[in-house]
């Protein structure tokens, strides 16, 4: 038997590994772009006594590795009371590493938003919050479309950091099969296909999205 | 209490918009100096006056976009921005007040993420509540006015100048307001999409909207004005009906600026 029929013969594992990544890059993103959302909106002016901590949190998250940060959330966390399994400290690490990231991505499109834009809102009676969810983060987020793929291509490739807190995600099955049958260059070349199929299928959708926004002047695709 | 604060409070007339005793200042340089200015139901109102005058000022005062720091601005009886006591309102009856007028900005302002009709109905329907049907029913209209209506499915983008700045001045309609104001709504376009825009806003004014315009269109001005005010170092200098303003105005000033306009 030789090495690639040993892996297809533990393709459950990969399977159930490839399952579990997914399900951790998919729950964490989407809670990762709410707190990218929720973050540009708190830091919409007129709160210096939020906008400044915000600020330096976001930047804090930003100087950390994640993996540090995994390992805080996951060891770190108990001596203060809060215990989370590995499967939840991981998705609470990813969600709020990247949605720091999502922030700042946001923040430096608002910082360009036409103020002209939001007289007109307000001239026509909308209040703070409708006009945000409205008229300017769908703007923010079709101008940032690009930079948003790149950062759920982060998030995805960050994932496979989990493997050190435990977590049975893809990474962890070639990890684990690697060292059962000693093949780590077929065990791992099996996990980057994985990675990339998963990546160009992202890269595809994003670039879809673009004609969206191309139609309405934001981007050339 | 002094006599000028009783008189200050007193409910306004059945004005459309009644501006006593208004003073803004930017870093100290006075913009506007105890302007006062009553626009009646109905009425067609031009502020003209050279760059810097206060008069783009002015008209952003009336919808709160400035914030002056003396006097008072009522909009169909209704105070705008502060309460009687002098303090700011909340940011709610703040918003509400403001949907009372219209507001069409020189750089037109459009929403670009929404097509034509839903930037007709954006405001309509989550400012004011109105349902969609009835909200694009009334778009429709107010599209076919404006001679939009052909492009009600484009995205801003692909739209000229002068027709952003139709569906603008029907987007602004659509908020159903007491008193629309135009700021140098002609000035961003180039001068062959002028006319269509001058155009609208006289079809307007034909069909009794009040309206305040900020405008640099002499004969425009002329032919559409109930009344001209003139502007100058955030006074008024001169304010009289259009015949008399343009034939046989009271000020040199006035005479010069006309002279140099013609």
């Amino acid at each position: 038997m030789n090495n690639w029929q040993i892996l297809w013969q533990a393709r459950d594992q990969f399977w159930s590994g490839f399952l579990s990544t997914m399900t951790i890059f998919g729950l964490s993103i989407s809670a990762a772009f709410l707190i990218g959302c929720v973050m540009l909106y708190l830091l919409e002016g007129s709160r210096p006594r939020l906008a400044m901590p915000l600020r330096v949190f976001i930047d804090g998250m930003r100087m950390l590795p994640f993996l540090i940060l995994a390992y805080l959330l996951y060891y770190g966390l108990p001596g203060l009371g809060i215990r989370l399994d590995a499967w939840w400290s991981g998705i609470g690490a990813l969600a709020v590493y990247h949605g720091c990231y999502f922030a700042e991505i946001f923040r430096g499109a608002r910082l360009t938003f036409p103020p002209g834009q939001v007289e007109a809102a307000k001239a026509h009676g909308f209040t703070k919050g409708k006009m945000f969810l409205r008229l300017i983060l769908p703007q923010i987020i079709m101008q940032t479309r690009p930079l948003l793929g790149n950062q759920l291509i982060y998030a995805l490739k960050d994932t496979a950091f989990l493997v050190i807190i435990t977590v049975q995600e893809l990474t962890a099955a070639a990890n684990s099969l690697s060292g059962t049958y000693f093949i780590p260059t077929e065990a791992f070349i099996v996990v980057i296909g994985f990675y990339w199929a998963v990546s160009i299928v992202m890269e595809v959708i994003i670039k879809q999205c673009g004609r969206f926004s191309a139609r309405r002047g934001f981007d050339n695709v | 209490m002094s006599e000028a604060g009783i008189e200050s409070r007193k409910a306004p007339t059945d004005a459309a918009v009644a501006i006593r005793n208004l003073s803004k200042s930017f870093d100290n340089v006075e913009v506007l100096r105890d302007v006062n200015l009553e626009v009646k139901k109905g009425d067609v109102v031009t502020i003209l006056g050279s760059s810097g005058s206060g008069k783009s000022t002015l008209l952003r005062c009336i919808n709160w976009l400035e914030q002056p720091e003396r006097g008072s601005i009522h909009i169909a009886g209704e105070r705008i921005g502060t309460t009687d006591d002098g303090r700011a309102m909340s940011v709610k009856a703040l918003a509400r007040v403001r949907a009372k007028t219209g507001m069409v900005f020189q750089g037109f302002n459009l929403w670009p993420h929404l097509n034509v009709l839903h930037n007709v109905t954006e405001a309509p329907i989550h400012v004011l509540g109105k349902s969609r049907h009835e909200a694009e029913a009334h778009a429709r209209e107010l599209l076919e006015k404006v001679g939009m209506s052909h492009k009600m499915d484009a995205y801003p983008n692909t739209l000229s100048g002068g027709q952003k700045q139709r569906v603008a001045i029907a987007r602004a309609l659509a908020m159903q307001p007491e008193v629309m104001l135009f700021d140098e709504p002609t000035s961003a376009l180039d001068p062959e999409l002028v006319g269509e825009v001058l155009g609208v806003i006289k079809d307007l004014s034909a069909e009794g909207y009040t309206m305040v315009i900020v405008t640099h269109e002499m004969a425009f001005s002329r032919a559409v004005s109930d009344q001209v005010v003139f502007l100058e170092k955030g006074l008024i200098i001169e304010q009289a009906d259009p015949e008399t303003f343009f034939t046989n105005p009271a000020t040199e000033r006035v005479q010069k600026f006309l002279e140099r306009h013609d």
